[in-house]
């Protein structure tokens, strides 16, 4: 009798629907996670292109995701950057081959610590906070509200939040990728008494382009599964401020292993290609 | 009451998890009318007001709102249907992040009711019209709990709904709001003749404000009636509940 509800508004009803034989919770819950989340993806698809949201909203939230965040990807970067060059140039002098410690620690920043730790950094704090504000809102019938005055919380905040941290994390990846190889050249200078001329031209000689694309590349997948698992977690809080901390908590977990789990994947899937 | 109803409800079923709420409820709205719908705490009181404008489904029967069963729509479908059933919820929900004046504008923008230009004046209007004129620029938290309620009865009023839905509008508020509130809600029916569901436990309010009282028990509707009527009612949980309070 009941017409197909949305995502959203299906998860948020509980007991609704028509449910088959129990699967084993570990297995259902997975299911009915990976389940959730196609349906948001679809939903905010739908409400990106039927009727796209404000500029002003999205502009609120690309300042939230990538200004804001901006301090503490390049603390991340920069010091990563710093400990890989010393950590590799103490090894690699034992063969003397110090010299070259600017190729590794650039391919591996670009590559993959780069991504990574931006990811990571960005699951952790613009996860955790698209997902508390999402689930304070709905704890307190803000979320509610929008729907009874015939709105649309998918494109109203979900589109925005998942449009900034798709557009922001590949570019906070590219510069925390450039403060970390600046981290590295610093204790190259510094440290190891390499040139600053011979890491850079070091660096060029192996360094393509393919291996930027590869890392940004990456960095899409990951603001894609950090979005929507926040969107997803803050839509669906129940029970108060304890609901909120618990989903928060749930949100940076999940984006964590998520990133780290794809990683793998889509390391192998552009190598191949 | 000879008007047709505004809102029909027919055979609510509606359980969370194994938790039945609903249990074959059933319940007309007249046009024009204020009916409040008393019961217990956790009684099912807001889940009814909710499936009212399909913010919750039910898992068996249907409501109609002006002759559309709204079982039958879906979420694109449903949208001006909700600007014709506003909502005031119980602590207000106004979005924290806007001031009170873009929280009543919000509705018109959505929905490109008016050009930009006539936004404020709409806004002001409908602040003066529940008596928190100049408050534009204040933040939701800066407001007390009957201004919350009012701001958010400006919000739900913007749209010139036919149909207003208050759940415990007078909750948490002293005497003194809590008549402002009362006084509002029958004047929004003189004024602007639209037919209202009020859900609450607040006796006072209930037959201050009620044309008709339902009482709504183990997830049915057990009394509909007059205020006079239910006063005189003989049925045991109604007479339990009125001398409780």
């Amino acid at each position: 009798m009941n017409p197909p509800m949305t995502g959203a508004e299906a998860a948020r009803t509980p007991g609704s629907g028509v449910r088959a034989a129990p699967l084993p919770t570990g297995v259902g819950a997975l299911l009915d996670g990976l389940g959730a989340v196609a349906l948001l993806t679809r939903d905010a698809v739908h409400a990106a292109f039927r009727r796209p949201p404000e500029w002003s909203t999205i502009a609120e939230q690309l300042e939230q995701v990538g200004w804001r965040s901006l301090s503490i990807v390049n603390l991340t970067a920069f010091f990563t950057g710093m400990v890989l060059a010393l950590q590799l140039g103490t090894y690699m002098a034992r063969f003397g081959a110090k010299m070259f410690v600017s190729r590794i620690v650039g391919m591996a920043l670009v590559r993959e610590l780069g991504p990574v730790l931006t990811a990571l950094m960005i699951g952790g704090r613009v996860g955790a906070g698209i997902t508390a504000e999402l689930g304070t809102m709905a704890v307190t019938d803000q979320i509610d509200a929008i729907r009874a005055l015939g709105a649309s919380p998918i494109r109203n905040l979900v589109v925005p939040r998942l449009i900034a941290v798709l557009v922001m994390l590949p570019v906070l990846t590219i510069i925390g990728d450039l403060v970390g190889i600046l981290g590295g050249l610093l204790l190259s200078v510094t440290e190891l008494n390499v040139s600053g001329e011979f890491y850079i031209n070091s660096l060029v000689q192996v360094l393509y382009l393919r291996d930027v694309f590869s890392g940004v590349g990456k960095s899409f997948f990951f603001a894609y599964f950090i979005g929507i698992i926040a969107c997803l977690n803050g839509l669906h809080v129940t029970g108060g401020a304890d609901g909120v901390g618990r989903a928060t908590t749930r949100t940076v977990v999940a984006a964590s292993i998520t990133v780290l789990i794809s990683d793998f994947f889509l390391t192998k899937l552009f190598l191949l290609s | 009451m000879s008007a047709p109803p505004y809102i029909r409800c027919r055979g609510l079923e509606k359980a969370f998890g194994a938790k039945p709420v609903l249990r074959g409820l059933t319940l007309d709205v007249l046009t024009g009318e204020t009916l409040v719908v008393l019961g217990g705490s956790g009684s099912g009181k807001s889940v009814l007001l909710k499936h009212m404008n399909a913010l919750l489904m039910p898992d068996a029967g249907e409501v109609e709102v002006d002759g559309v069963v709204l079982q039958r729509l879906d979420e694109d479908a449903l949208v001006p249907l909700r600007r014709n059933v506003a909502m005031l919820f119980q602590q207000g929900a106004l979005f924290d992040s806007l001031t009170v004046g873009e929280n009543i504008a919000y509705p018109l923008r959505e929905h490109r009711l008016l050009p930009p230009a006539a936004i404020p004046g709409r806004v002001r209007q409908a602040l003066e019209m529940v008596g928190l004129a100049g408050s534009e620029n204040l933040m939701p938290a800066e407001l007390s709990g009957g201004m919350r309620k009012r701001a958010a009865l400006a919000r739900a009023l913007v749209l010139e709904p036919r149909a207003l839905l208050y759940d415990e509008p007078t909750t948490g508020l002293d005497p003194v709001v809590a008549a402002k509130i009362n006084h509002l809600i029958r004047d929004m029916q003189r004024r602007l003749g639209v037919s209202s569901v009020v859900v609450t436990h607040d006796l006072g309010s209930a037959f201050l404000v009620a044309d008709r009282i339902a009482f709504l028990h183990d997830g049915r509707i057990r009394f509909i009636g007059t205020p006079d009527e239910a006063r005189a009612s003989r049925d045991p949980f109604l007479h339990e509940f009125l001398n409780a309070a």
